[in-house]
């Protein structure tokens, strides 16, 4: 799995690449978090509010989310 | 309810006099604190809940999707107004706009209401200054961005967007039904929204503190009618002065507002307190950084100037009325 977090470096795109990384070593998932912070590649992804989540290529959640919230998108 | 309580704690519990200038900064200081951080709380979930059902996303598509007739303006002021502004999202949000076709004077009037009318600056308003005040600055907000995107777009200020935005511009489409419905039901939306909100009244509490702080020293220490002597109304240059020395001040609306009110029953106009608010809430040079990466820095100017020179339109407007 292929997990990227887009985002400027605002705090709250920060919080959630954190949040990210421990959901990712808690539920041991095998996946790459990378962070996206140039606004050229960002805006290919056709989110309007950051940060958001890339999960293989595809944007499956905008603005903050909660430890909780990151796992249900990562097990569906 | 509020006051009753601060009255209690600072002069029984505490024991100050209430004919003190110090019982009444540190009774001023709880009142204002507390009333402001409830205000700021239901704001903020008010907003949540709001926009938990108007994403941006699903504006976008509605003002791409319909011939409006000049009210494209209207509901582009109106949801910068209702939306919670965040720097970070505003430049993905002006491309995005700009991406879905949607003329630049229109994505203007989103962005100059958008930091203006936000929940923090709101709940100050109402806090410190009352609904009246507070609905002048709301409508003015909208005002503002109606007009202000109207002449903007009027201005085919197109070539002045960086080079990569035109690109984008070229290839946008109005097809852009990305937005999803979203099924989650309202009670269980409720406790994200809350959590939100308090995560909002969190981020800009120091503020709020040093903000009611310093404005309740200055309420229980400076005399009444002080600015005055400087800043009464018949001086014509006080408002553009205080609205151009507001512009590249990026203090935020929660530490401002409550210094502000003291000023103004301390002596100063309401006008000219209200245009220099404008100025500082809505334009600010880190907005303006962030706005290099999508305009050269002749249509930055342009934008700034036109919106100062309107707020400064405004103060003087504001003396006269109110």
């Amino acid at each position: 799995m292929e997990i990227k977090v887009l985002g400027t470096g605002c705090a709250g795109c920060k919080a959630l690449y954190t949040t990210v990384e421990q959901v990712v070593k808690e539920l041991a998932l095998d996946a790459v978090v990378t962070k996206e912070e140039d606004l050229m590649k960002i805006m290919e992804y056709n989110v309007m509010t950051l940060p958001a989540l890339v999960v293989d290529g595809k944007v499956v959640a905008k603005g903050k989310l909660s430890a909780k919230e990151v796992k249900d998108v990562l097990t569906k | 309810m509020i006051q009753r309580f601060a009255d209690w704690l600072v002069y029984d519990i505490f024991g100050l006099d209430a004919s003190t200038a110090l019982g009444e900064a540190i009774n001023f200081f709880f009142y204002d604190t507390i009333k402001i951080l409830i205000l700021l709380f239901f704001i903020s979930v008010i907003m949540g809940i709001i926009n938990a059902y108007f994403p941006i996303e699903r504006l976008r598509n509605y003002l791409t999707s319909r011939k409006l007739y000049g009210l494209q303006y209207f509901f582009a002021a109106l949801f910068g107004a209702i939306t919670p502004f965040c720097s970070c999202s505003s430049i993905p949000l002006f491309i995005g706009f700009v991406k879905g076709g949607i003329p630049l004077g229109v994505t203007f009037a989103y962005l100059i209401t958008s930091p203006l009318v936000n929940e923090v600056a709101v709940a100050m308003f109402i806090g410190t200054f009352g609904l009246r005040i507070t609905s002048i600055y709301v409508i003015s907000g909208i005002l503002l961005g109606m007009v202000g995107g109207f002449i903007l777009g009027k201005m085919k200020l197109e070539p002045y967007l960086s080079d990569w935005v035109k690109q984008i511009q070229q290839n946008s489409t109005s097809d852009s039904g990305t937005w999803e419905k979203e099924h989650t039901p309202f009670f269980r939306r409720l406790p994200i929204i809350m959590q939100e909100a308090w995560g909002i009244v969190k981020g800009v509490l120091l503020y709020i503190l040093i903000g009611i702080g310093i404005g309740a020293f200055m309420h229980g220490y400076v005399p009444e009618g002080f600015f005055e002597q400087y800043m009464s109304k018949d001086n014509w240059f006080a408002v553009p002065l205080s609205v151009v020395l507001a512009v590249p001040m990026y203090a935020n609306a929660a530490g401002i507002v409550p210094v502000i009110e003291v000023f103004v029953t301390k002596g100063i106009p309401i006008g000219t307190a209200l245009a220099f608010m404008m100025a500082v809430v809505g334009l600010s040079l880190p907005e303006a950084t962030l706005l290099k990466k999508v305009m050269t820095w002749r249509l930055i100017g342009i934008f700034f100037g036109l919106i100062t020179l309107f707020i400064i339109v405004l103060g003087y407007l504001y003396n006269i009325v109110l």
